[in-house]
Parts: structure tokens; sequence; C-alpha cells
């Protein structure tokens, strides 16, 4: 269930090249949308705009409750609609635990005067996520979760794992999981490999993931329940997903921007704003990455957008927490980075963004067409900006990006049928 | 092909061996043999920083490189003050950054960092306009230890070049190891790192040296480098036992051939990593690179402070 404040919907029109890959569509259109629904679409819209279906973030981090002072519903929906998205999912790690029906009608109730964009929250997989008992998932489902994860820390027990997912048969939700063993990442803060050894950061091998990775999938094969898999990093990771894809294992992927862009040379600057869990990894993994997402065994793109206060991240890289902000950035990122040196079709980038996400967690997709909701992203591919710390909407600023010069912008957002963010 | 270089202009700071270039490392060493003569007279205090403040911040226990940093700055006349974290606002939870900016606000010239966490001294070379020093931050750099060595070592075999060091024990949790190994790869020495597989990182190799799981492999070096063996690696299974560790990587005078010379950073255990006998050998230049490590750190501090450039304008105007 998503939830956002209540409100007015909105007539408007929205000019340009149309592309929704997942409809087929790319060509120059004039939509209009009265009260927040598609009245029309006709052809000739004379603009350099591109205008697609808005984005979805399956894998978010509102930090409510607990530490509002690094994001809020409100704050960090504001930023969602920044970066053009029309819906966005929240982690459950927070303080407390999202493990309740209590904490998650607080937290939907919140949602209902706060948020920008409709809000997804997916609840714990385990009691506090301390990886112990069973959350009560009929319960939290029907109180209206979006999922179920231990976001933050793996489901260490096999054995728990596998009644996870044949408890959660009861309900129509999948779990999202965050593979790490952890004895293998220990002590870990940087990719186990050539840049590790170098500078003598804690490592974090891949096989931390993928062993993790490979017992999930094969849990969820044996079980027949569909499982996704949060954040994938490694190239081994990409090979046991294709290995359970080929095997008809239901299972879907998500990847970051920041490990699609970056590698673990990054970390050499030693800024705390390339640290993050799993850590960057080396250039075959971010070529497996890409070509997964090309293909698509890795369907979504999501921000894992984690934002930390200041004085958190203004401490040596070693003593700082894992995490980067990402959602007003993450278009223009990939368009920057991927789009622009053909290494992404514009069309691929748009549909991980949007369809993948949502038909990975069973949400509407958004889609343009007469008489549907209006969820719509306007995107100005040559308007190039700073990423500067005092241009986020977000209450954080840990940004990757920051000081980079990004080409693509997003002018406006259409989310639930009402404008949410217009440049 | 020959090509006309103009020399690297000194660093602002020194955070770790991978900024320098090989003819800032000669400099540093050549000024530090020339200021060793200094140490033979009877007054042994030189005029050159005279009114000039270095802080040592000090966030981890340190007897040589605290003892050897201070004396470097007294014997060049500069004023000197060192924080040590206990007993300090840093025990009632200020953070680095406060702590920084707070003596910061007394424009010292020099800021010497130890600290257990990596990249605490870039931390405070961004919040500082002083010249930061890293005297080890976690496992990643301890870059006047490989200056010193480096000097170590050409005093005591008159060159650098083309010669062959044999790095032993745990060069994973070792600054002194990487500092070291890319110092010996920027005036020309070989290195080869010899220990368990579980203590050498694979990823090193990139680096250029050899890795080798043999005592046998330290045979054909120039210099044997000794490595601390900590006890706590046990606990985490790096080995199995401290026993096992030196009967396949103790440096005993069995292993050691004639004319090879032994160093380490200390501080000794003395029976796990190496053999007293060694320890106390004709062969051992342990208090060599004690010795070395003052004039270097003299000339580290000199080569900052009389040629490097200054943080910013305004502060240049002042001066």
């Amino acid at each position: 269930m998503l939830v956002v404040r209540n409100g007015r919907s909105d007539s408007t029109t929205l000019s340009g090249r149309v592309v929704a890959p997942a409809q087929g569509i790319d060509e120059s259109l004039h939509i209009t949308v009265t009260e927040g629904v598609i009245s029309a679409i006709e052809p000739g819209g004379a603009s350099s705009l591109v205008i697609a279906p808005a984005f979805v973030d399956p894998h978010v981090h509102l930090r409510t409750p607990g530490r509002e002072d690094e994001e809020t519903i409100g704050s960090g929906t504001q930023a969602a609609a920044a970066g053009g998205y029309c819906a966005v999912l929240a982690m459950p790690n927070t303080d407390p635990v999202v493990d309740s029906a209590t904490v998650l009608g607080a937290l939907l109730e919140e949602a209902r005067t706060t948020a920008l964009v409709p809000t997804g929250f997916m609840a714990a997989i385990s009691k506090g996520q301390l990886g112990e008992g069973l959350t009560e998932m009929a319960e939290l489902a029907s109180a209206g979760a979006a999922a179920f994860t231990d976001d933050g820390r793996p489901v260490v027990s096999a054995g728990l794992l596998r009644r996870a997912l044949q408890y959660s048969a009861v309900t129509a939700l999948r779990l999202a999981l965050h593979c790490e063993e952890p004895s293998l990442s220990r002590g870990g803060h940087v990719h186990e490999g050539i840049v590790s050894a170098e500078l003598g950061l804690g490592p974090y091998p891949s096989t931390a993931e993928s062993v993790m990775v490979e017992r999930d999938l094969s849990l969820a094969g044996a079980e027949a329940r569909p499982v996704h898999l949060m954040h994938v990093s490694a190239v081994e990771s990409v090979e046991a997903l294709d290995r359970a894809l080929a095997g008809g294992i239901q299972a879907t992927a998500e990847v970051t921007p920041h490990h699609l862009v970056l590698t673990d040379e990054a970390v050499r600057s030693l800024d705390p704003n390339v640290k993050m869990n799993p850590p960057l990894r080396a250039a075959e993994d971010r070529e497996s990455l890409r070509d997964a997402l090309r293909r698509g065994a890795i369907s979504c793109i999501a921000t894992d957008h984690a934002p930390h206060a200041r004085q958190e991240k203004d401490v040596p890289f070693e003593e700082a927490p894992f995490g980067v902000t990402g959602l007003e950035t993450a278009f223009a990122a990939l368009n920057t980075h991927l789009v622009e040196p053909g290494i992404v079709s514009l069309e691929t980038l748009l549909e991980r963004m949007s369809s993948g996400p949502a038909r990975a967690f069973g949400l509407e997709e958004p889609r343009i067409e007469v008489g549907a909701r209006a969820n719509l992203v306007a995107l100005d591919l040559d308007a190039e900006w700073t990423v500067a710390e005092d241009g986020f909407h977000s209450l954080s600023a840990n940004s990757w990006l920051l000081g980079e010069m990004l080409r693509g912008r997003v002018v406006k957002t259409v989310a639930d049928g009402r404008v949410v963010f217009e440049t | 092909m020959s090509e006309l270089r103009i020399p690297p202009a000194p660093k602002r700071h020194l955070l770790s061996i991978a900024d320098l270039e090989r003819a800032d490392v000669e400099r540093i060493l050549d000024t530090a043999h020339s200021l060793a003569a200094s140490l033979d007279r009877e007054v042994k205090r030189l005029p050159t920083l005279r009114g000039r403040t270095v802080v040592h911040l000090f966030y981890e226990s340190s007897t040589r490189t605290l003892s050897s940093f201070e004396l470097a700055a007294k014997r060049l006349s500069a004023d000197t003050m060192s924080i040590r974290s206990a007993g300090s606002s840093v025990d009632k939870g200020e953070s680095l950054k406060d702590t920084a900016l707070t003596l910061a606000a007394y424009e010292p010239d020099v800021i010497v960092v130890r600290h257990p966490s990596i990249g605490a001294p870039k931390l405070v070379s961004e919040l500082t306009d002083a010249h930061v020093v890293n005297a080890g931050d976690g496992k990643h750099q301890h870059p006047t230890q490989a200056l010193l060595d480096l000097y170590t070592i050409r005093e005591a075999l008159g060159r650098l070049e083309g010669l062959r060091v044999a790095i032993v024990g745990d060069v994973l949790h070792s600054r002194v190891a990487r500092s070291l190994v890319q110092a010996l790869a920027l005036v020309g020495s070989e290195s080869v790192l010899v220990g368990p597989p579980t203590l050498v990182p694979r990823g090193l190799g990139a680096l250029g040296c050899e890795l080798s799981h043999d005592i046998d492999a330290i045979a054909d070096a120039d210099v044997v480098y000794v490595l601390r063996m900590q006890r706590e690696r046990m606990g985490e299974a790096f080995v199995p036992s401290l026993r096992e560790y030196t009967a396949l990587y103790g440096i005993t005078p069995a292993r050691v051939r004639e004319g090879q010379v032994v160093m380490h950073a200390g501080p000794m255990n003395r029976g796990v990593e190496i053999d007293p006998r060694v320890a106390d050998s004709d062969a051992a230049l342990v208090t060599d690179q004690v010795r070395a490590g003052l004039v270097v750190r003299m000339a580290v501090l000199y080569d900052l402070l009389t040629a490097a450039p200054v943080a910013s304008r305004e502060r240049a105007e002042v001066v």
C-alpha cells in the first residue's frame, strides 16, 4: 500500500518527446492532465524536453521514526519529487524498527499528512531485525506493509530465512534481501582488492555478498517463493542471479547509481561520502552490473538513499557510517555517466527506474495513457547543473556527487495526479 | 628517450608516501644527511624554525614516534605543543573536527597527527591552514617511518637503487609495511613480502612487489625487515598460534645470511617475530633507525616549512 498526503488533484499540460519504453512509445506528443488524470494525448509537442513515466525507487531510508534530524517523510518525499519519483519504498531499519502494526500504522498516518509522493513502508522480516523470531507478517500485510526486509543487516540464519519464505506466503508480499555474510564482512570498510590492500582499509570481499546471494536464491528456489535482491554489487552475485533465473527461480534485483558509476578507485580520496554498504567494487564488477542492467537480469535501479547527519560524516573515513544520498541526483548521474557515453540507452534507463521496480514489488506501473492517473516526469537532457550542498531538499547532504557537474535535469514531476515538483 | 624534468615542488602536507615523487624522497633524505652533522655538535639546536609552532596531536600511545617528532622540532628551535587524547577534551567526547579547529585557532605551522582511524590526518589537513604530517593513521600510512627506513638503509648499505628488501610478517595490519613498499618502489628497490597467506594481502602484488609464503624467500634479500606480530591476531584466526608463527616465520640466526641487515620498527616482540640473538647482533639496525627518525623528521619539518606552499594568500601576506 502506498500513501500520500491528502490534497487536490492538479490539471496541467506537458509537451515533448514522450518516451515510455514499457508501452513502446517514443514520439513528440502533447499530454493534457485534467484533475489528476491523463485526459488527452495529442501529436505535436514542440519542446526539447523528454516526458516519461515518473520513477519508482524501491529502496530509500526516510530515517523516521528516530532520526528525524537526518530525514523525515516530508523532506525525503520532497527530495523524491525533485528527483522525478512518483513512488518510494521506505526501509524499516528505524528506531523503533517497523516490526509491528502499531509502528507501521503510525508511519502510514504520518505519511497521510506529510508524504509529497506516494510512499510505501516495508516491514521487518524478524522482530527488531534481530534475526531471531518472525514478525507478525499477516497483520503487518493487512496493516499496509509494502514488502518485508531486514535491510541494513542480513538474515543471518538460513533456518529463519527459510521459515520467512514459507510463512510470508500467507501474504501477497515478497521478501527483499540484504545479502551479507557477517563473518566475511566483519571489520570491512571497502571492497577487498588492490585499493584495500594499498590503503590498509578493512576488506569487505565480494564473497561476503555472493555466498549469501547463492544461499538465498537456493532457499527461494527450494520454497518456490519470489525474492528481491537488494543493492547487488559483485560480479559473482550477478552470475548467481543469472543461474537462478535460468533455473526458473523467481528473483528480481536492484542496483544503485553509485555502483553503476564508481569503482573502489574512488575510495582513494578517503572521502566519507564514497563509503557505503555494499562497498564500491572493482571495474569488472561495475561492468557486470551494467551488462545485467542492459539485459534486464537486474530490472531495478534503486538509490539506497541513506541520509546521514553532517557530524556523522565529518569524521575520518574509517569512522564514518555507511551510506549516501541519491534521490535528487539519480537520473542526472546516470544520464551523464551511462546514457551520454552510450553505455546504457535512455529507454533502458527510464524503464529500469520506473516500470522495472514497480513490477518487482507488484505496484501499479506508471503508464502514459488516457484515463490513467498522471505519474509523469519531464526531463531536460541538456541542462547542466552542479551538485551543491545547499541545493538539496533532503535534510542531509552526504552525496557522492558533491561539486560534480551533471547533465540532465528533472524539470517537472507529476505524482499521483499532482504537480509535486517544478523548476 | 631523455626528457627534461622540472623537480616537483615540495608538497603542502606529508599524508602518504603515495603523494611523493622520487625527487621529493631524495631531497628529504639529503636534507636529513646534512642535518645529521649537527647532531655531533656540542650545542645541538639549530635556529632554523625559530618562531614556528609545531603541534603534535596524538590519539594513540606512542613512545618513539612522539619523542622523535618533539625532539626534531625542538632541535630546529620551533615552539612545540603535544596533545594526547588521554587527559584532553577528546576524553570528553570532542570530535576530531572540533579539536583540530581549536588547535587551528592558534595558527600552528605544522600539525603532526597520529590517529587510529584511516583518514584522520587528511581530515585535519582539510580543516586547518597548517601543514599536516601523518604520524600514523590506522593501518594506512606512516610515511616518516618509511623515510627513516630508507635513510637507515642508504646510510648502512650506501645505496637504495637495486636493493632487495624482504618484509616479513603481518603485512595486512601494518602501516609501516604499506608505506615502506611504496617508498621502496619509488627509489628503485625491489621488495618481497613474506608471511602467512592470511596476513599478506594479494592486492599488494599490484604495487610491483613479490609475495611469498616461504621464509626461504628472504635468503637473497639485502635487507630483512621484520614486522611486529600482534597477539590479538590469534583470536581473529589469522594464524593458529604464535608458536607456529615463530616456527614458520621467526627471524632466527640460522635464517639470517652473512651480510644481510635486519630492521624492525619496534616495539619488538623478542622471541616471537625476532630471535633476541638477531635483535642484539651487529646485523640489526634497530637503534640506527631510531637515530635516523630524529634527523628525517627534522628534514620533513624543514622541507614543509621552508619550501612548501602555504595554504592561502591571506596567510602568506601575514607571514
